[in-house]
């Protein structure tokens, strides 16, 4: 719970991850990737305020004990989402995986939800894992990794027909949340990797499920704007957003919540810290006190309000995951949203 | 490594040559961006490393820019020979040889390609046009120059300056009319803009334009991050 001016925000930490890249975990031959992988996340937390970085053996592998005080004694937050990143090709034992993460969820059944993946690579294989991944752990949502490499594949499309008997699978299980992922990514190789016309495609063939754009389809921002104003299921995923922008590029953090309140809306967008890569204290402490530079560049943009802080710190993904929100931290607490005005 | 402006006259027009070399996801040179870290020179033959913001960039434009600076190294008059590489990077050793073997992309990721990076370059060429107009016409609104004037301006009438180049040398790429009687308000297609879509135009140009921007941010703030440099804006042709 972050509290500001005696008044109590319930936050839901949409994109967290509970991962293990030591060099254990390393696959033989693969070190090169592996290391690689770690190093462009760690890099990425560097963005972050100076005394929130880690020494990079910290980062590798930071264990339960402190994931648990970073987000939920530390950092305000009251539920947080744990996504699944396999990387098998490159973790041993996985980047993080359901059944890894489903161990928080039986620890600290009142502080995380787990996500499940899928890869339609996988075939009928990956149907059975997904049903029984969602049996055993209530799946509500999925983190899909479209740029995973596989066996030669460096990647897969929402486009695929394979794609489309998982995501079936998924309205028939329950699962309705569908969070995407492309970047860090390379394939396809001769194309926009960062393409987000798949996620277009699958937002219209199934209306029944949300479509969560992680990272807002930087850095193809406009392509995502103009698709997700299209499609009233597709949802802006703010993780990248604050902990890569907020501190380090300020100005256009500015720029990009402008575009996003202007295109998507404050209903649509969802706060996430991407822990570990950073922590949500900061973020959260600064979103909430943030406002656009006292300038005539942004004077047309939407503004935020209390209302629209309460939604993308938390209401708009306890809707959607069907979490019950505490008395008193709901919209009948914040004044009306000032967006539009 | 700095190029030294003082230095022999053919290197430094070498270095002007780089300095046209775009990121074409960004826009920017990459001398600005700083993927320049090392230049050596001596007489007419230059060697050249790249370097970017992650491990992971994307190999299409990685190949592009390392093909596209040799390019114009090679058309520069007395330079003999060259050899531009690129480090850091997870598939370094295919676009290095590929580069220095002069074969093309298809053949160098071979099997993971279908064809050419010619549409990809078309897009990101687009964008630059779309986000390098509605610059100029922000600017130029600033100015006081109203929406239906605008439909009357022609590139002849434009102030002289970065912006005003850099507008009109993204036409030139398109292949798009750029003399000084060509009318400003044209989209990438070469169609014209009219007065009563303008403002809707230019408000999904201006999310094209804050994107290409932010990347730009972006990726000075990784590469940042990744090499710890003090001050990449302020080195100029230092890397």
């Amino acid at each position: 719970m972050y509290t500001k001016d005696g008044k109590d925000y319930f936050v839901v930490d949409g994109h967290t991850h509970f991962w293990d890249a030591s060099p254990a975990n390393w696959v033989a031959g693969q070190e090169q990737y592996a290391k690689g992988w770690i190093e462009c996340f760690h890099a990425y937390q560097h963005l972050g305020p100076p005394e929130t970085h880690w020494p990079l053996d910290k980062f590798q592998r930071y264990g339960e004990e402190t994931m648990v005080r970073d987000l939920f004694e530390e950092g305000y937050v009251d539920k947080a989402i744990l996504q699944s990143t396999y990387l098998r090709e490159w973790y041993r034992n996985g980047f993080n995986t359901v059944d890894g993460n489903g161990s928080m969820v039986e620890r600290y059944p009142d502080r995380f939800i787990v996500n499940g993946r899928f890869d339609p690579r996988d075939g009928d294989e990956g149907l059975a894992t997904l049903e029984r991944d969602a049996k055993r752990w209530n799946l509500k949502g999925v983190k899909l990794y479209t740029a995973e490499w596989r066996r030669g594949s460096r990647g897969w499309t929402l486009k695929d027909p394979e794609a489309h008997r998982y995501l079936e699978r998924c309205e028939q299980l329950g699962i309705v949340n569908i969070h995407v992922h492309k970047g860090p990514t390379i394939w396809p190789l001769d194309k926009d990797a960062f393409d987000v016309s798949d996620v277009d495609h699958a937002a219209t063939d199934f209306p029944g499920l949300n479509f969560i754009v992680e990272h807002v389809g930087l850095p193809r921002i406009e392509d995502f704007c103009f698709m997700a104003t299209q499609e009233p299921n597709v949802y802006a995923g703010l993780s990248v957003v604050v902990g890569g922008l907020l501190h380090a590029r300020p100005r256009f953090f500015a720029k990009v919540m402008g575009e996003l309140l202007f295109w998507v809306g404050e209903d649509k967008m969802l706060f996430g810290s991407d822990y570990a890569i950073w922590e949500p204290k900061w973020q959260i402490e600064r979103l909430m006190s943030w406002d656009y530079p006292d300038d005539g560049e942004f004077a047309d943009y939407p503004r935020l309000g209390e209302a629209g802080r309460r939604k993308i710190l938390g209401l708009n993904a306890a809707r959607l995951y069907g979490i019950e929100v505490p008395s008193g931290t709901g919209l009948e607490a914040g004044q009306p949203s000032l967006v539009g005005e | 490594m700095s190029a030294d402006p003082t230095a022999d006259p053919v290197e430094r027009r070498a270095w002007e040559a780089l300095g046209q070399v775009m990121d074409p996801e960004l826009d920017e040179a990459i001398t600005d961006l700083g993927f320049v870290h090392r230049w050596q020179w001596e007489s007419g033959a230059v060697s050249v490393h790249l370097r970017l913001p992650t491990f992971f960039c994307a190999p299409n434009f990685a190949w592009l820019m390392v093909t596209d600076a040799r390019d114009a190294l090679m058309s520069v008059e007395g330079v003999d020979s060259v050899e531009v590489s690129l480090d850091d990077y997870f598939a370094s050793d295919e676009i290095n040889t590929g580069v220095a073997a002069s074969v093309g992309f298809d053949s160098c990721f071979a099997g993971e390609v279908d064809g050419d990076l010619d549409e990809l370059r078309a897009t990101f060429r687009a964008k630059a046009y779309v986000a390098a107009l509605e610059r100029t016409c922000r600017d130029l609104r600033r100015r006081g120059v109203s929406l239906p004037a605008l439909g009357e301006v022609r590139l002849g009438d434009l102030p002289a300056g970065p912006d005003t180049d850099r507008l009109t040398r993204r036409r030139g790429d398109l292949g798009l009319p750029a003399g000084p009687d060509d009318l400003l308000l044209v989209d990438a297609s070469g169609a014209a803009i009219a007065v009563p879509e303008l403002l809707g135009w230019l408000r999904r140009a201006q999310t094209v334009r804050v994107n290409m921007e932010g990347n730009g941010e972006l990726c000075r703030g990784l590469l940042h991050t990744r090499y710890r440099l003090a001050d990449l804006a302020g080195a100029g042709v230092s890397g």
